[in-house]
Parts: C-alpha cells; structure tokens; sequence
C-alpha cells in the first residue's frame, strides 16, 4: 500500500484532482460535481482550541439552568433540558428521550471534549492515545449533533406557550444560542482537517528543530 | 462562514475538463486507488480489508453494500411515515377536555392563531423535509439501479440538499419534548407525549441513516461506464 500525496479524491464522485495550494480561507470544489474538495484550516487551526473551551463554558451553563419558565394561575413551572428529558422517559417513551438525551446532551459534549483533547495535545509530536479512534469518532458523530434544531425548537415551544400562558426564557436558552454559534464555528470544517492540522503542526516543529 | 471565503475550482482535472460526456474522467477507481472516508488520504496498491494508514479507518472502494442497506433504511422509514402522520404527537389536558394533536394539526393551530412564520418553519421541517428526503433517496436508488445518465449534476446537488436538511426535522422531536417536560401543572393543563412523536423519530433517524448509507459515487460510476462504452 503507497500513499499518492499529491492527488485527492472528489468525496461525492471519486474524481481524481491535484492538490492546490490554497491561499487564505480558499476552498477547491470538484470541477466535475461542484462538491468541496479541500479547504484552507491555517486560520482555523488557531481558533479552534479557544472557541472549543468557550463551547464547553456555554454548555454547562445550557445544561444546568432551566431553558423556558411558565407562568400560569400563579403557579410557576420550568425545566431544564435534561427535566424534559427524564419526564418523557417516565412517560413510557424512553426510546425517544434516548434520541433527544444523545442528541442534544451527549453527542454535543462528547465532540466538544475530544475537539478539546485533540486540538489541545496537537502540538506534541509523540504519538497520542486514541488519537485516531477519536478524531474518527468526532467526525462519525457531526450529524447526529443537533444542538441548533434544538435551539429553533426551544422558539417553537415559547412561541407555542405564549397563547396559553406567560413564559419567559431562561437563561439556558440564551446559553444555547451562543452554544449555537459557537459549534457552528467550531464545525464548519469538516473534522477530518484534524489529520492535516496535526500533521501541518509536525512539519512545522520538524523544521524549527532542524 | 467565513465572509472572505474564496472559492476556486479546481480545473485542472486530470484528463477531461469537466463534462463528463466529452471524455471519460479519471476516477480514483479508474486508476486503482481507494480514498479514505475519514482523512481523504489516497492510497495506492490496497488489498482487501488494508486500514488506512494516517487514520487507521477500513479503507473501502465504495460505501460497503450501499444500495441494499440505503433500501431497507428506506423502506423502513416509508413504513414509519404512515403512523407518524396519523397517531397524535401530543396530548393536552385542561380544563376544557383532552385535545390530541397530530404533526399537521400543530402546524394548522400556528397557521390559524396567526403566528404563520411559524407554521411555515413547522410545515417545511415536519413535513416537507422528510417527505422530500424520502421521494429524493427513492428517484436517486432507481436512477442508480436503472444505470440512468440523467441530470447527473442535479441529482448531486440533490443529494448534498438531502444531507443538508434532514436534521431539521428532528423539530418536531424536540418542542413535544420540551412541552411535556414544561406543560406539568396538575389541574390545570398537562402535555402528554403520544405514540406519533416516537414513529416520527424513527422517520428522521431512518432517512438520515438511509442518506449516510447511500454512497454517490455510484451515481457517477454508472454514467462514466456508459460515456466510456460510447466512446
């Protein structure tokens, strides 16, 4: 088996392209599809690791207080995310509480802390544990993450209650709006530049050691 | 997004420019390399069940079995989609009796009480999205099978379309999750979960399993195999 590094694969037709040299924030699309081949990650690489940790500091807070406060005959009722999602499971649909408790909860956390480990132990040029498991998990994950269909929910429902009674949103809901933002920064690559970061990251030690 | 971003094409395909009726394009199979799916590595020279050797993923030619797991992930969803539609997503109780809501009589109470940019975002997410996923997989699946050369461009950005918006319909999933965890005050109003929110789920994890299955390259395999016969 021989590595060909000086040609690439168009994912979405199998069309064999030469690599280019991609200046700042360039992308290469498939003459023949029209589908990205590449992308420049020399600005990416550099913010990555900072809006990972503000990721993780706005999950916290998204998670701990309650996303939607309700009014109603003087009763106040509000829930967390993770309120709703143990009162659907004890509802007898424990299947679906699965679905939104990975969705939402498990999946988000899970990329943002292997985003964190691998982004933060990059620069070190001995070999990593699982390093390959995981960047391979985070980019197997990226689908099944859906914080920002979560946060057009969270509008839905408040606008749905505001007929019904008095509602006022919770400080989990501006979380996850910044959240919103923040991995749809940190995601916008694809995670499969983790390879080309890290190995960016070794030539250039390689050459300042040399 | 990057406001600045600039977008180049990469023109100098090897072989053909860009049409693929003018002459056949050099493939990655064609030439008998195999790209990885994780770190898009090319390698040369793989024999069957090889890792790739950046990433250690499998390497494989085409997405394994492509054709049939995208059809039972799809029929499965078009079975799904009949109950999703039909029994109540939600259940509310208050003073004035039960009312049982179905995904479309949500969308017709937004429509109707006058919030419509809403009952438009809920019409085009519960509805339409899943249902255009659904007939896109099936045309692309029967193109594919019937070895078709037609509109190989649209049927690509077709797909990338499907891709793109079929997290979306997890929406739905999501405000009956919410109303039943916030809508709790005893003799006053309380939202139940009914059993249509757990087939719609099992629509939109269904679909978007079916579109990760399906590998496009099979689109174009077909055409090349043709124009290259042709010529």
């Amino acid at each position: 088996m021989q590595e060909i590094s000086g040609l690439i694969a168009c994912e979405e037709c199998d069309a064999i392209h030469r690599r280019q040299a991609l200046d700042h924030n360039e992308a290469a699309l498939c003459s023949c599809c029209g589908a990205e081949l590449e992308r420049d990650m020399s600005s990416y690489s550099k913010r990555a690791l900072p809006l990972t940790l503000a990721g993780l500091i706005m999950y916290i807070i998204a998670n701990i207080f309650p996303v939607v406060e309700m009014k109603l005959q003087g009763i106040v009722s509000r829930t967390t995310l993770m309120g709703s999602v143990s009162t659907l499971s004890a509802e007898g649909m424990p299947l679906v509480a699965f679905l939104v408790l990975v969705t939402t909860i498990l999946f988000p956390l899970m990329q943002l802390l292997i985003l964190a480990y691998l982004l933060g132990s990059i620069n070190r040029t001995e070999h990593l544990p699982a390093f390959n498991l995981l960047a391979r998990l985070a980019q197997t994950l990226r689908p099944w993450s859906m914080v920002e269909v979560f946060l057009l929910g969270t509008i839905v429902t408040f606008v749905k209650l505001t007929s019904m009674a008095t509602v006022l949103p919770g400080a989990a809901l501006w979380a996850f709006g910044i959240l919103t933002i923040l991995l749809a920064a940190v995601f916008s690559f694809n995670p499969r530049y983790i390879w080309q970061v890290a190995s960016l990251k070794k030539g250039e030690k390689q050459n300042a050691d040399g | 997004m990057p406001t600045d971003s600039a977008v180049r094409s990469a023109s100098d395909t090897l072989g053909a420019k860009s049409s693929v009726n003018q002459a056949p394009v050099k493939t990655a199979a064609s030439l008998g390399m195999v790209s990885c799916h994780y770190c898009a590595t090319l390698w040369k020279d793989v024999k069957a069940h090889d890792h790739c050797g950046r990433c250690g993923a499998r390497l494989h030619q085409r997405k394994p079995d492509s054709l049939n797991r995208t059809w039972a992930f799809l029929i499965a969803a078009c079975i799904m989609y009949v109950p999703a539609n039909i029994l109540p997503v939600m259940t509310t109780a208050s003073f004035f009796g039960e009312k049982h809501d179905t995904i479309m009589s949500g969308i017709i109470y937004f429509w109707v009480s006058g919030s419509w940019e809403l009952a438009v975002i809920v019409f085009i997410a519960s509805f339409l999205v899943p249902l255009f996923k659904l007939a896109v997989l099936i045309l692309l699946l029967i193109m594919v099978r019937r070895r078709s050369n037609w509109r190989l461009l649209q049927r690509a950005k077709l797909y990338r379309l499907v891709e793109l918006t079929g997290r979306w319909s997890m929406l739905d999933v999501f405000v009956v999750t919410l109303l039943a965890g916030l809508v709790q005050i005893k003799g006053f109003a309380t939202i139940h979960a009914g059993p249509g929110i757990a087939s719609f789920a099992a629509v939109v994890v269904l679909t978007m399993l079916a579109s990760i299955s399906f590998d496009p390259r099979l689109t174009w395999d077909i055409a090349r195999q043709e124009s290259g016969n042709q010529v």
